[in-house]
């Protein structure tokens, strides 16, 4: 196949793939959940319930797509489509196998940084043009939320990158042949992994859209395939923030025996459901705790780690 | 500390992935129901396959939503029975009055709630619907056996634990 022709395929691929994957996560989602509250779930369409996903399109692409009249339109209807773009541009860096990867760049774990930072928009747009107070609390929240949490995000993986010595998310997993960054950048991890929660706005840190307090948050306003497009970009969101810990933490499309592509779905598909583990078993912090947790623990934790990441690479230099 | 808190949490709820499921799958896995449970009203029979029901129009009086309605008669022997009993399902709200103001054990509520219907008529029932073959929830009793009252074949006095009654032109005790 040439060269082009092979990018288009990948690049399809890729989007029908993380498409498929979370629309089928509303439908993990919920079944896991009930399993852990000792629960079926959704079991009545299809084999297993799956065609549950099917059904729930069906419903959301018949909705009534209704904006308010007091709404800011244009903002209105550009904000979900911002959070799908960018999620979805974060998607083409990931580097599901050595050949599987839409774009090869050398700076992919600045651009996926870039991307999510971006994400923030969607929502504050969304929760500003609402002119809904609620969403205007929701949006407000999710700004001061993403923003302070995407400090420590970027700080958690600079361990990795230095470790690494590349910002190229290939190269990142090539590095881990050895060793998993999950032992050495531990803290990392937990940092990531805390920043990754808060960045795609999952329970136990969904206080833009806390139903008990704010109805629906920024979203509230919204219905039809515009809430859909929040909903399938939330579930977007977690399934790239499990692939970019799977890449950057375990080892990627690294393991014994399976190929590559199935070792990277299977680990991916672990940190989905943990995912869905942390919204069944925590309750939700106040928002100034969130935020004091940030700044005072995950930021000076970060630091730290970034510190002691820096100085056994600079000493295991000048040894080597 | 506060991270150990947080691990026995997540173990804890995974472990419920093990746990048995509390739903009933309802219309494969049966519900199940107290003996006692207040659902479809029935007419029972007595041990010889009489109706139970005298049609004393007590369990209608006391219906708070009047949704049983009947007609007394009575057949050669002069026992009496309802005409027709019909009871509206739609307006029933299963309180059990009925079954409580019943002097025969003849009206009953069952455990049974599976009486949907697609049209609202088709929820009232008359007697042959109402009406089974068995006695239901008090087998044994048989109201005109242990009652004094007069019927074909059975005169006064002749009732189970009955004494005959009394001649009143007797001077003798």
């Amino acid at each position: 196949m040439t060269e082009p022709a092979l990018a288009i395929v990948i690049l399809i691929g890729v989007l029908l793939v993380a498409l498929t994957i979370s629309a089928f996560l509303i439908w993990l989602e919920r079944r896991l959940l009930a399993v852990w509250q000792d629960r079926y779930g959704p079991n009545r369409t299809g084999p297993f319930g799956l065609l549950q996903v099917v059904a729930d399109m069906i419903k959301i692409f018949t909705k009534e797509d209704w904006i308010p009249p007091f709404a800011d339109k244009p903002v209105f209807v550009l904000a979900p489509t911002i959070i799908m773009i960018t999620v979805l541009l974060s998607f083409t860096v990931i580097p599901f196998t050595p050949v599987i990867q839409v774009v090869h760049l050398n700076i992919g774990l600045l651009f996926f940084l870039a991307m999510s930072s971006l994400g923030v928009y969607s929502v504050v747009l969304g929760g500003w043009s609402s002119n809904n107070k609620y969403s205007l609390l929701g949006s407000l929240r999710a700004a001061a939320q993403m923003l302070s949490y995407e400090v420590f995000m970027g700080l958690s993986v600079m361990g990795v990158a230095l470790i690494a010595g590349s910002f190229d998310l290939r190269e990142i997993v090539a590095a881990q042949r050895r060793l998993w960054f999950c032992i050495p950048q531990f803290f990392g991890l937990l940092i990531f992994l805390v920043a990754g929660i808060a960045e795609t706005r999952r329970l136990p840190f969904d206080l833009p859209e806390a139903e008990s307090e704010l109805v629906a948050g920024y979203h509230a306003e919204y219905s039809g395939m515009k809430f859909g497009m929040f909903f399938v970009g939330e579930y977007l969101g977690i399934t790239l923030i499990s692939a970019m810990i799977a890449t950057l933490f375990f080892g990627g499309w690294l393991g014994p025996g399976l190929p590559p592509i199935v070792w990277f779905l299977l680990k991916t598909f672990c940190f989905i459901c943990f995912f869905v583990l942390l919204r069944a078993s925590l309750p939700r912090p106040r928002f100034d705790q969130l935020l004091a947790f940030g700044w005072k623990v995950m930021l000076p934790l970060s630091l730290l780690n970034l510190l002691a990441t820096g100085a056994v690479v600079l000493a295991l230099q000048g040894k080597g | 500390m506060m991270m150990v808190s947080l691990l026995k949490t997540f173990w804890v709820v995974f472990l419920h992935l093990f746990r048995k499921r509390e739903t009933i799958l309802y219309p494969e896995q049966p519900v199940p129901l107290a003996p006692r449970y207040r659902g479809r009203i029935i007419l029972s029979r007595d041990p010889d396959g009489g109706e139970r029901c005298v049609a004393c129009y007590l369990c209608a009086a006391v219906c708070p939503v009047a949704c049983i309605s009947l007609q007394a008669t009575e057949d050669e022997t002069g026992r009496r029975y309802p005409e027709f009993f019909r009871i509206n399902f739609s307006r029933c709200i299963f309180c059990g009055f009925c079954e409580e103001a019943c002097p025969t054990y003849a009206i009953q509520l069952t455990p049974d709630l599976q009486m949907s219907e697609y049209q609202r008529p088709q929820l009232v029932y008359e007697k042959e619907h109402l009406l089974i073959s068995g006695q239901g929830k008090y087998p044994g009793y048989n109201y005109y056996r242990v009652a004094g009252v007069k019927i074909g074949g059975k005169d006064k006095g002749e009732s189970e634990h009955e004494k005959p009654p009394v001649d009143l032109r007797s001077l003798l005790p």
